[in-house]
């Protein structure tokens, strides 16, 4: 945790566990772009996804208009959200569930283990979801002496692994089918040994392999795609079955859910269930859908938790311009278009959520002067794919934007020595805020020929330009600027044209 | 019809070419062109990078410059600049607490055009050979650049003006709305993410086989020319405009890097 806890509760509290990056995202980014088996099934894997995606959103006339009811009801929600917490917290309790409220991940940590604990079990079967991720559930959890058995397959693959999930909806996208079966092979005990790489038969061994600890396990640790306030409802929204599995034969299920993740109303449900998953699997419908109201004596969890998670959503929600981010509803649209993160994977972001929206959900949530995660900001070249693909129209550029003048802030008069980059952009102050200053910075431009090679081009430049030369020319500069030659020779009705070429523009 | 042009500080100091190709068309239109002295640049580098501060005054100057009746609108050939001064320049002014200016640069953002959008939609022009006399013979391929594709919502509009033009042959560019990886400083903050990025944009180009690649923002055109050029490649790229300028009498000859079969006029 990057705050230190003074005594007094201080506003706004941050989050810890898995949202920093250890390292500056150009670092990070530039050794996973090393690994060319990692792009090549990236690039596959986004591709595909992309183009289902588009296909299937094309097939609806009102998807825009649903993309402005997404975004309008999950703005009121956050508008209104301390009145529909304890609206959620009543509906829960009534229905016999319990609420824990968790500030920071470590209590959350606590509050599940002790509740684990408290069944006399060792072991627990989880449904996929990222508030664990965040707050590290499985390796706390592992130090405590209790056992978590992710059973998503993608999730599945990864735990056995002993990797990290590197998306948030195919966790292990950078995996490729015969890096699967090796897995398996090497992991899973009682696999057989003469298993093909064929997608089908990599799913049966993961069933097979999953059965025994569905029937044996008497605690589900969830997360939760939405609750609803009206009713004090939770849903999982998934694929495979192996959520509905865990939701309905344990004794005991715990969920842990961001405190974002409200709607107001049973019939706000229609939306998003029509928004999810043509944005996150590029399907009409998810295969399953669970939604279950606190205990139902006799059928399904007869001790039903929810954890309620902060960790840094008040952080955020607090930020007037970037509170959008909290929109999310897990997608991962946005990373299967954003063409950084098709270079760099997700690894590359460290925190739990990678891609744009982990570049700006990220420092949002820690604050913008914790660790890296200031570097985040940075990993975007603002071209947009992301906000256009975002079936809850987060602007996520102009949110990159925002936190970037916020890092600029954060640092200014407060370093002795000012960056390359704060010079340059005073330099750039003083020539590009007066027509007559840029004219006679352009006076220099026959300059930029002397630099230039014989080939007309400038092939190294010092400092933070040196990154652009590492891969690119420059051509050398014209010897007169435009301004130059309209203050000389344009006349009003004269004929110019792109024939006429001036000393300086010939090669 | 009186149109101010902004050059866009790219244009004005690297390629001016531009900026002259923009003139000409608009006056073979039949309308008068001025250029305001006082502009610099819109600001975006700054906006981009996080330096509000600083872009203050590099937006209050563009304000400046294009705050009076002198003009009917106002056009640059730039889809990000055009897209910072519509989307950017008022935002600035809040986050710097200038409600005056953030008044004055609404009423510039809404008189300011792209250039395929001015003559798409306010001057009609829906074809360039028979409106502009544009003849480019040549195989060319387009890249729409973010700005203009996803701010603006330019749509296909350059891509009809340049496939409008007498014995141009337009190949498709596999991948096209996927970005260069220019993205101002971030080529220089990520330069390794920038340049796959680049390369990747560069190896779709030269697979179409075209002579040279065309769009409508300078910065990106020299950020995917820059990649080329150091891969050897003879692929040249020329901005739309540039093209729309070319006739027969007065065609493309040497232009900068981009070398065309024709000889000098
Ligand atoms: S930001 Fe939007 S596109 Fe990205 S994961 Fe969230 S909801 Fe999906």
């Amino acid at each position: 945790m990057s705050n230190t806890f003074l005594g007094m509760p201080s506003l706004p509290v941050f989050g810890s566990g898995n949202l920093n990056a250890t390292e500056p995202f150009p670092k990070a980014a530039r050794r996973e772009l090393a690994n060319t088996q990692l792009r090549a099934n990236l690039g596959h894997a986004t591709a595909t996804i992309r183009d289902k995606r588009l296909k299937v959103v094309a097939e609806l006339p009102d998807w825009e208009d649903m993309r402005d009811s997404g975004s309008a009801i999950k703005d009121a929600t956050m508008a209104n959200l301390p009145a529909l917490l304890e609206q959620f917290e009543a509906n829960f309790t009534v229905r016999g569930g319990v609420i824990h409220w968790a500030r920071d991940a470590q209590e959350a940590n606590e509050i599940v283990t002790a509740l684990i604990q408290a069944t006399g079990e060792s072991e627990v079967v989880k449904v996929k979801s990222m508030a664990t991720q965040e707050i590290g559930l499985n390796e706390y959890l592992q130090e405590q002496g209790i056992a978590a058995y992710e059973t998503d397959l993608a999730e599945l693959i990864v735990q056995l692994d002993h990797d990290k999930p590197s998306h948030i909806l195919v966790p292990a996208i950078h995996k490729n089918r015969s890096q699967i079966r090796e897995i398996f092979l090497r992991e899973m005990v009682d696999v057989d040994p003469g298993l093909s790489d064929d997608p089908a038969r990599l799913a049966e061994a993961a069933r097979k392999h999953l059965r025994k600890k569905f029937l044996s396990a008497k605690v589900a640790v969830s997360g939760a795609n939405f609750g609803l306030a009206e009713t004090g409802t939770l849903t999982v929204v998934e694929s495979e079955g192996n959520g509905r599995m865990c939701l309905t034969l344990p004794e005991t299920l715990i969920t842990v859910m961001g405190i974002e993740k409200l709607l107001p109303s049973f019939t706000d449900l229609e939306v998003f269930m029509q928004l999810l998953p043509r944005s996150s699997t590029g399907e009409r419908m998810n295969p399953y859908t669970s939604l279950w109201t606190g205990v139902t004596p006799g059928d399904g969890p007869q001790n039903v938790h929810l954890v309620m998670l902060d960790n840094g959503r008040t952080a955020a929600l607090a930020d007037k311009m970037g509170r959008t981010a909290l929109n999310c509803i897990r997608c991962s649209a946005c990373m299967n278009v954003c063409p950084v993160y098709e270079r760099t994977g997700g690894h590359a972001y460290g925190s739990t959520y990678p891609g744009p929206i982990g570049a700006i959900l990220s420092p949002l949530m820690t604050g913008i002067t914790s660790e890296e995660n200031n570097s985040l900001p940075y990993a975007s070249s603002l071209c947009g794919a992301c906000y256009d693909a975002c079936p809850v129209k987060i602007n996520i550029p102009e949110v990159l934007v925002h936190l970037r003048g916020e890092d600029v802030d954060s640092t200014r008069g407060k370093v002795k020595v000012p960056t390359q980059m704060d010079l340059m952009m005073k330099g750039a102050q003083w020539a590009f805020s007066s027509g007559s200053h840029l004219n006679l910075l352009e006076k220099g431009l026959p300059l930029g020929k002397l630099v230039a090679g014989r080939n007309k081009v400038i092939k190294k430049l010092p400092g933070i330009a040196a990154g652009w030369t590492q891969s690119r020319d420059i051509p050398a500069p014209p010897s007169q600027s435009f301004r130059q030659w309209w203050a000389k020779e344009h006349k009003p009705g004269s004929a110019v044209g792109p024939g006429t070429t001036t000393e300086g523009e010939q090669a | 019809m009186k149109i101010a042009l902004f050059a866009t500080c790219i244009v004005d100091a690297m390629y001016p070419r531009t900026a002259r190709a923009t003139v000409t068309i608009l006056e073979r239109l039949g309308h008068e062109v001025i250029f305001p002295a006082g502009q610099a640049c819109c600001g975006q580098m700054h906006v981009n990078s996080g330096y509000f501060k600083e872009a203050l005054p590099v937006v209050a100057n563009h304000v400046a410059a294009f705050d009076t009746d002198d003009y009917d609108v106002a056009v640059a050939p730039s889809g990000s600049c055009v897209a910072s001064v519509k989307h950017q320049h008022e935002l600035v002014a809040r986050r710097c607490g200038d409600a005056a200016l953030e008044a004055r640069a609404a009423v510039v953002g809404a008189k300011t055009y792209e250039l395929s959008q001015l003559l798409t939609d306010v001057l009609g022009v829906t074809n360039a050979a028979e409106q502009l006399g544009s003849y480019f013979p040549h195989k060319v391929t387009y890249h729409p650049s973010c700005h203009g594709m996803r701010l603006l919502k330019l749509g296909d509009r350059q891509l009809n003006l340049l496939s409008s033009v007498a014995g141009i042959e337009m190949v498709e560019l596999p991948e096209a709305e996927q970005c260069c990886g220019f993205g101002g400083t971030f080529s220089m903050k990520n330069a390794d993410v920038s340049s796959a990025m680049n390369a990747d944009k560069a190896a779709n180009i030269c697979g179409t086989g075209a002579e040279l690649c065309s769009g409508g923002d300078a910065s990106c055109l020299l950020h995917i020319g820059g990649g080329l050029s150091r891969q050897g490649s003879h692929v040249g790229t020329l901005h739309f405009a540039e093209i729309l300028a070319c006739t027969l009498d007065r065609p493309a000859t040497v232009l900068g890097e981009v070398q065309l079969a024709g000889g000098k006029r």
